[in-house]
């Protein structure tokens, strides 16, 4: 499917492919139509994490490097990350170079007098690890956003802006790359989903990382991620089952946040998190009933969390109708929305 | 809306006007960010405010540059969460001694459409989405008597506050309904640094002080839902305007 190499602006028209895993359908619909495709009642949760620009430009005893944030950690100075040898972002993330070999104690330095000190590396790759920036609270974050710059993948056709990456809603900086089903999510288009009776709800999720071009890293992915679910939202949550009404997802990490935080019965447990509850092709979805997100490849773990909503056989058909009616893939790209008609 | 326990952003926050409102916003129980271009008398009004129990943070950062918008944003929420009131008391003067519009050039008239029109309009962009998910917020505007009034010498920034002003009527209509409110509020004269910059020969006894203007915009703050959305407010007389 050919990427959008470039953002839209959140007016531009996007389409929006209809699968429904009940009638085995498909319905080419747009962006505009989401209020109608939804029921008076339904809840509409999305993930209201900011994006952090969350790639940095270091040098480690005078050599460079590159690190991905790829979430935050334990205090907020600390964060998991994946590392990077020289190049940049306009070469496929398979053909960097490794960095450096790194050990506990090493400091990697960053523009602008910013460093962090290695805490830990991963046994399963020398390039994950755990960092503690030297810098925090007010002083990490205006210094976090002067060195760093949005992660972003080689088809793009040019550097993004932090603002490309935000979505209308972002609040707290903890997503490091952004959560794109928000994307298409236009304050407009929240006020219509209200006027039709959808109700609306955040969480925070840290999402990660897509890519890391290492096999056995990407194996990983996502990572055990942070997540937040307001009490207001496992309300709304509880109200939209009470009801009749169904809860969507916008984005797989709202399905992993609210999943996490449910329990056997669908109630959901306020408050913050860490997830690393995969969703695949047999999970059965406790508090989620749909789901809107991109238009993803077979075979990717974006895929297999679509496989707990709807059977991967009808999910291929409406990967290669999409690709065949010219969709456009990745972040900036076209939306599906995986829910009964 | 209640001030306990809200998350504040008041831009301008290193003296004046905006360095007393957010000391009383965070008297009153809010969490306050306070942003201004330059760092130590910032950072001196953040202090200040934790010195006597409030909660406050400097960040440094230009309302009128278009970079800063995200990250100023971004480190706000980090250290306080979600904003719920946004108050754009960030303002630029122009060239002091004021000038008339005859002898204005284009460029300072759009530096200071860019720091009290455009800046704002950029950061109540980046806020108002989370608020109107939220289902709650202020965005509070600090005018002046000069967006009503055609003085001479205030042109440029008689224009940028009528410009924010209206800003606020639009936002108001365009989000009726959300939960999101908007006010603009005239503070009147006051004994600041800015006042002596562009009327140096006033009479400071006559001027108000920004502590006790500050006051009586918290109560506006307090009492925002009671003014219908876009208002414009004077803080001198609004109680006795009910």
């Amino acid at each position: 499917m050919t990427p959008a190499a470039w953002p839209r602006p959140g007016s531009a028209p996007r389409r929006l492919l209809h699968v429904d895993p009940v009638r085995g359908a498909l319905a080419d619909r747009r962006i505009e139509d989401l209020p109608e495709l939804l029921r008076p009642g339904d809840l509409l949760v999305v993930n209201d994490a900011a994006t952090v620009p969350a790639s940095l430009a270091g040098a480690i005893r005078g050599s460079p490097l590159e690190v991905r944030l790829a979430g935050p950690g334990a205090s907020p100075a600390e964060w998991t990350a994946v590392l990077f040898g020289p190049g940049t972002w306009r070469q496929r993330t398979e053909d960097r170079p490794p960095p450096p070999e790194l050990r506990p104690g090493d400091r990697i330095d960053f523009a602008g007098g910013l460093a962090a000190e290695v805490l830990r590396v991963s046994p399963v790759s020398p390039r994950l690890v755990e960092l503690r920036f030297t810098a925090a609270g007010g002083d990490l974050w205006p210094a976090l956003y002067r060195a760093g710059r949005p992660v972003q993948y080689s088809y793009l056709a040019g550097p993004l802006a932090l603002w490309h990456v935000q979505t209308p809603f972002g609040s707290r900086p903890w997503a490091v790359e952004a959560p794109s089903a928000g994307l298409v999510l236009t304050v407009g288009l929240l006020q219509s989903l209200r006027r039709r009776g959808v109700r609306l709800a955040p969480v925070a999720h840290a999402a990660g990382l897509s890519s890391t071009g290492e096999p056995r890293l990407d194996a990983l992915l996502p990572l055990p991620e942070r997540y937040d679910v307001p009490p207001e939202t496992a309300r709304a949550v509880a109200a939209a089952r009470a009801r009749g009404g169904r809860v969507v997802a916008a984005g797989t990490t709202v399905v992993r946040a609210i999943e996490a935080a449910a329990g056997s019965g669908g109630r959901l447990t306020a408050g913050p998190g860490v997830t690393d509850l995969r969703v695949g092709p047999g999970y059965r979805p406790v508090a989620v009933d749909g789901l809107l997100t991109g238009l993803h490849e077979p075979g990717t773990s974006h895929f297999q969390l679509e496989a707990a909503f709807a059977p991967p056989a009808l999910l291929e058909d409406a990967f290669h109708h999409a690709d065949k009616e010219g969709y456009l893939g990745h972040e900036f790209g076209d939306v599906s929305l995986i829910l009964a008609a | 809306m209640r001030i306990g326990g809200a998350a504040a952003l008041v831009t301008g926050g290193s003296r004046g006007l905006g360095a007393a409102l957010g000391g009383e916003l965070a008297r009153r129980g809010a969490r306050v960010v306070l942003v201004a271009r330059g760092g130590e008398p910032l950072e001196r009004a953040a202090a200040a405010i934790r010195a006597a129990g409030g909660e406050a943070h400097a960040l440094v950062a230009d309302v009128a540059d278009k970079e800063a918008v995200y990250p100023l944003v971004g480190a706000a929420t980090a250290l306080v969460g979600p904003i719920d009131l946004l108050v754009h008391n960030a303002s630029a003067l122009g060239p002091v001694p004021l000038r008339p519009l005859a002898e204005t050039e284009c460029e300072d008239l759009s530096a200071v459409l860019e720091a009290n029109l455009v800046g704002p309009f950029r950061l109540t962009k980046a806020v108002v989405g989370s608020m109107v998910l939220r289902g709650a917020g202020l965005v509070l505007g600090v005018s002046s008597d000069a967006a009503v009034t055609g003085y001479p010498g205030w042109g440029a920034y008689g224009v940028s506050k009528a410009g924010l002003d209206h800003l606020a009527r639009t936002w108001a209509a365009e989000l009726a309904g959300t939960g999101v409110h908007f006010l603009s509020v005239d503070p009147g004269e006051m004994d600041t640094l800015m006042h002596a910059q562009a009327m140096p020969e006033a009479d400071r006894s006559a001027l108000a002080d920004p502590r006790a203007v500050a006051g009586r915009i918290a109560d506006i703050v307090e009492n925002a839902e009671s003014f219908a959305s876009g208002s414009r407010l004077e803080a001198a007389s609004w109680r006795s305007a009910g």
